[in-house]
């Protein structure tokens, strides 16, 4: 089973509203795709994900695995800057080691 | 958005100091499933409120707790606990500990569902739970995920559990402790299980420098005192 990987650029998440940004994670994680976020999900976005995720979860969708890389603190040191999200099926993707500069996760087919 | 939410937070938070406190302060326990979250509520209402209440029952399945539970009124006294009961938990801790355990804070102490990003029912069965048992379990589990979500809206204050044999940098902890800053709401780190062998306590510092980190045992009532005096001092 093929498992797909999809990159998106910061500019296409900035484009969307929040809810649009939220729905367009779900849709492809539930249809078994990884998405990688460039510039990443604050940790609200994070929260709201969590939420909308459990009212989805089911028989046949487990819910969600995520990691990223923690905020930056930005200019001033008053706003932070997130950096990347990863997002996957829980069936199929596993973190196994995280810390503020890596990710290791194991994808696997079912 | 943020931002405003930020600075209305900040607002809401200076205007409540300066004109009037709030009579009784809400602290969310909350934390990953199996963390020990109902165990330190039933310790705390155990000690301060009556030894016989149980908030919750804490089990070794996770997600036992899949409603919030609240408990009004609890008024941790260290001073008035100390001289009442010379017997209690607290006084078995060491005297210096004793001596300084002065802390005084009302509170209602909201036991939450623990935090999770996936819920599985196969999870449930192999605790021996049947099909039909798991799938509802896991349904009111993920329902429990969402109301302590919402709860963090109504809250003055976290008691963040993890589980001291664990690795602590989980993005589900990382989320709450992004949040709750984000809000200005003020989180304290308890790391408890420090009485099992392989417990590392300074692996959940190491990975939060920034916040307080309180060692426990929420099931032994080890170091609970330092854990009041720090709930009292930033939750008052």
């Amino acid at each position: 089973m093929e498992i797909k990987m999809n990159v998106i650029s910061e500019d296409k998440i900035n484009s969307m509203s929040s809810t649009e940004k939220l729905r367009f994670i779900l849709d492809g994680v539930k249809s078994g795709d990884i998405v990688v976020l460039e510039g990443g999900l604050t940790s609200e976005e994070q929260m709201k994900l969590i939420e909308l995720t459990m009212t989805e979860v089911d028989d046949d969708f487990s819910g969600i695995e995520m990691s990223g890389y923690p905020s930056k603190k930005g200019f001033l040191n008053i706003r932070k800057k997130t950096r990347l999200t990863v997002v996957g099926p829980a069936k199929v993707m596993h973190t196994t080691k995280k810390d503020k500069d890596l990710i290791s996760a194991i994808i696997s087919a079912i | 958005m943020n931002s405003k939410r930020r600075w209305k937070s900040i607002l809401t938070r200076l205007r409540r100091a300066l004109l009037f406190r709030k009579a009784t302060t809400k602290i969310g326990i909350y934390g990953p499933p199996n963390a020990g979250k109902t165990t330190l509520t039933n310790r705390i209402v155990h000690t301060f409120v009556d030894e016989n209440e149980d908030v919750g029952t804490a089990t070794e399945v996770p997600h036992e707790t899949r409603r919030a539970v609240r408990r009004a009124g609890v008024i941790i006294d260290l001073k008035a606990k100390s001289l009442e009961d010379p017997n209690s938990d607290l006084n078995s801790e060491s005297e210096v500990k004793q001596k300084r355990g002065k802390a005084k804070l009302k509170l209602d102490v909201v036991d939450t569902p623990g935090l999770a990003t996936k819920i599985d029912f196969h999870e449930f069965m192999a605790y021996g739970l049947e099909e039909d048992e798991a799938k509802k379990r896991a349904k009111e589990a993920t329902e429990g995920v969402i109301e302590a979500i919402k709860w963090l809206d109504d809250i003055d204050g976290i008691v963040l559990l993890m589980d001291s044999t664990e690795d602590p940098y989980t993005q589900t902890n990382i989320v709450i402790i992004g949040n709750m800053e984000a809000r200005g709401i003020p989180i304290i780190i308890a790391a408890n299980k420090v009485d099992l062998v392989d417990a590392s306590p300074q692996r959940i510092a190491n990975a939060f420098p920034q916040h307080s980190v309180i060692p426990i045992s929420a099931l032994k009532g080890e170091n609970m005192v330092d854990l009041y005096e720090e709930m009292a001092r930033r939750f008052r």
